[in-house]
């Protein structure tokens, strides 16, 4: 899609002085009204959209929750406080963004999902979805961190928990720790450092976001049939068919994060946090936010020693590895065929693994004893399994369904089945707009 | 969308094996999850998407915390200027913020002094610090009052937590709070060890008993509109109040709200009809 030409023509002479000096106008014209788009996008093609508003919402709502924030251990919880009695719509602010911060993870994994189910990450796309990969973890190390600066015991010891894994790693594990506190435990110098670096990432975010688009851009859309654009048929131009599509998920999107925001603000939070830090008392049952839960699980099924890796080193590795292996994806996935739509068998296996990762994610918030622990060792094995055996020897021995020639084939034969379109209303959509 | 369907399905089961087989055997002599008993669920007027606080109420609730929590429980968060939320007066706020005495200063001599408190003050502390505070009750400073509502909650398990997305249940603060005063004065199975200066208490969050003992009785806090005088009502009135200390805004946030939704609803509704318009001629 990248070698289309731009279709881009100044209107008057502001325009045409600015397009030969800096084309930003064509840019963003080339981009978001011509740039072409499948004709076949289904509303989980609206996700990126949705985390583009989510991530703007989080850092106005962040810079001004800033504005009244103080980040020192004595003063922390209050100062969060002060905001929520206080403050003008302080209550609103804090609220938008602690619940701001979990839908903007609940729209990533609905994001990722798709991209597994689609396939989006194979060829040309493998960068398209490691950039997304990285944006991912910088997400949660900035959720990890924001959810430390109110102070609060959860903030506390899970920060003290996860700090500590890092302790685990061979020769430099220590030090790394250390540098991370700026000291021997969760104190002061942590909570500065923190919210320091809680205020950066979210740039560093934007920033992998725009290649990530840029990247988007070059190599197009994927879509459900996952078969590549050939003509112009198969394509609608981004503005007004995607946008006004992109629109209507974003408010459906919006409606459910305002019912949580408005009706059940703190359900996906922990009372715990609700009482300030105390450095010598731990909380029954430490746990992470929801959005953390299925890799926490994963940390704490591994109880034994395997050889030299003791067990503490085991569950940190796997954690990591947990995610690494969303990385090597488009390397894993031997298939020829894109979509899970033409693979019968790796959909099943897709819709058994989003069901695991649900499971894990709630043994995560179970205390690790009894039948939990081999629950949650058992939904480990299949989560590597799924990786590491299912991705790629599904790939050699599947047969795939039969599938349509085109975009547009896909979409016409669709539409007889249902009886919709009056013949010959797919002429030529893209003219329009 | 079948796949869908089957998946959820298979899931439920995999999910109700894993509670089945987490309900283990138990003693009632040693109980390894507390609470032994859940919190009773009551009906507050501030639940739902239209919930309001009882004024009535929240004042009672202030007067039994005056009265009694107040001895031992500081509510450093909240100042005497936001009581208007319970219905009171400016001038009715300034009598009773000068009925008590803040340790202020230091004054231009350099000392501290006390003075009558005004309405930009604070709940003044029972204790100087949690040392004292700690000391005075026999090892564990009470808790602050001023986020207890918020700070306080009974893990609701599945798959109950999901019901209450939809039933709006955020009421797990004040219903644990009144389960907690109303159940005292009962008695511990048979060979239940309550350990020396500690109250039974089922409805206790962190074991079999606590330290604070039996705060309410019968007929202690008089009311003057003419409420029942039992310890049933003092535990809903406080922790009602407790509430409003924790989310004074409350009111406010879901009123908000219903403005909002109704507004995302409309105008979701239109965008949804323009989005129809447009791709009515697009097969896709």
């Amino acid at each position: 899609m990248s070698e289309g030409h731009s279709t881009y023509t100044p209107k008057n002479g502001i325009e045409r002085w600015f397009d030969a000096r800096m084309p930003l106008p064509r840019l963003v014209y080339d981009s978001f009204v011509a740039y072409p788009v499948p004709r076949n996008l289904n509303y989980m093609w609206t996700f990126g959209g949705i985390l583009s508003i989510m991530l703007a919402a989080q850092i106005l709502t962040g810079i001004v929750l800033a504005m009244h924030y103080t980040s020192d251990t004595n003063l922390a919880f209050d100062s969060v406080e002060k905001i929520m009695r206080d403050v003008n719509s302080g209550w609103l602010l804090r609220y938008l963004h602690s619940n701001g911060a979990s839908f903007f993870f609940v729209a990533v994994y609905i994001h990722i999902f798709r991209g597994l189910f689609y396939g989006s990450y194979k060829a040309p796309r493998e960068l398209l979805w490691i950039l997304g990969c990285i944006i991912y973890l910088l997400m949660m190390a900035t959720g990890f961190m924001g959810y430390v600066l109110p102070w609060g015991q959860m903030s506390f010891w899970g920060a003290t928990v996860i700090t500590g894994f890092f302790s685990a790693i061979p020769l430099v594990g220590n030090w790394i720790q250390e540098l991370l506190l700026g000291g021997f435990a969760v104190d002061n110098p942590t909570l500065n450092r923190f919210f320091a670096l809680h205020y950066l990432l979210p740039f560093m975010i934007a920033g992998v976001v725009v290649l990530h688009i840029w990247a988007l851009h070059v190599v197009g859309q994927s879509n459900p049939t996952g078969i590549e654009v050939k003509s112009k048929t198969d394509t609608v131009p981004f503005t007004p068919y995607a946008t006004i599509k992109d629109a209507f998920g974003m408010m459906v999107f919006l409606f459910v994060f305002a019912y949580f925001v408005f009706y059940l603000p703190n359900y996906l939070g922990h009372p715990d946090n609700y009482t300030v830090a105390n450095p010598l008392k731990t909380p029954a049952h430490i746990v992470p936010e929801w959005y953390f839960l299925p890799f926490y699980a994963i940390l704490r099924a591994i109880t034994f020693n395997i050889g030299p890796i003791n067990s503490k080193l085991g569950g940190v590795l796997c954690m990591f590895g947990a995610i690494a292996m969303l990385f090597l994806v488009p390397w894993l996935d031997t298939s020829k065929v894109r979509s899970a739509v033409y693979r019968p068998w790796y959909k099943l296996f897709f819709w058994l693994f989003v069901a695991d990762a649900i499971l894990l994610g709630w043994l995560g918030s179970q205390p690790a004893e009894g039948s939990y622990v081999f629950m949650a060792q058992m939904a480990t094995l299949f989560y590597f399994a799924f990786f590491l055996v299912i991705m790629p020897v599904l790939g050699l021995i599947e047969t795939p369904r039969r599938m349509p020639n085109s975009i547009t084939e896909a979409v016409l034969e669709k539409n007889k089945r249902a009886g919709g379109y009056p013949t010959g209303a797919a002429a030529a959509p893209e003219t329009k707009g | 969308m079948k796949k869908i369907l089957t998946s959820l399905a298979l899931l439920g089961l995999v999910a109700a094996g894993t509670a089945a087989i987490a309900a283990e055997e138990h003693n009632p002599a040693a109980p390894t999850h507390f609470p032994i008993n859940e919190p009773k669920e009551m009906s507050w007027s501030f639940a739902g998407p239209f919930g309001t606080y009882d004024k009535a109420q929240l004042q009672r609730g202030l007067k039994v915390y005056k009265e009694v929590c107040s001895a031992c429980h500081s509510m450093n968060l909240v100042a005497f200027r936001t009581l208007e939320g319970l219905g009171y007066s400016e001038a009715q706020i300034k009598t009773l913020a000068a009925g008590y005495t803040i340790h202020d200063g230091p004054n231009d001599a350099g000392d501290m002094f006390d003075r009558p408190g005004k309405p930009s003050d604070h709940f003044p502390a029972p204790f100087p610090n949690t040392e004292a505070a700690a000391a005075a009750n026999g090892g564990a400073a009470p808790p602050d009052m001023s986020l207890l509502a918020k700070a306080r909650g009974v893990e609701r398990g599945f798959p109950r937590f999901i019901f209450d997305i939809f039933t709006q249940y955020a009421q797990g603060g004040p219903d644990y709070i009144h389960s907690l005063l109303t159940g005292y004065d009962q008695t511990p199975p048979a060979g239940m060890v309550i350990p020396e200066g500690t109250h039974y208490n089922p409805y206790f969050l962190s074991g079999v008993s606590l330290k604070m003992p039996k705060p309410l009785s019968d007929g202690q806090v008089t009311y003057d509109d003419g409420s029942p005088q039992t310890v049933d009502q003092y535990a809903r009135d406080v922790a009602a109040f407790l509430m409003w200390a924790a989310e004074p805004h409350l009111e406010e946030r879901k009123k908000t709200g219903f403005r909002v939704l109704v507004f995302m609803l409309l105008f979701g509704a239109l965008v949804y009809m323009t989005k129809r318009k447009v791709w009515a001629d697009v097969p896709h």
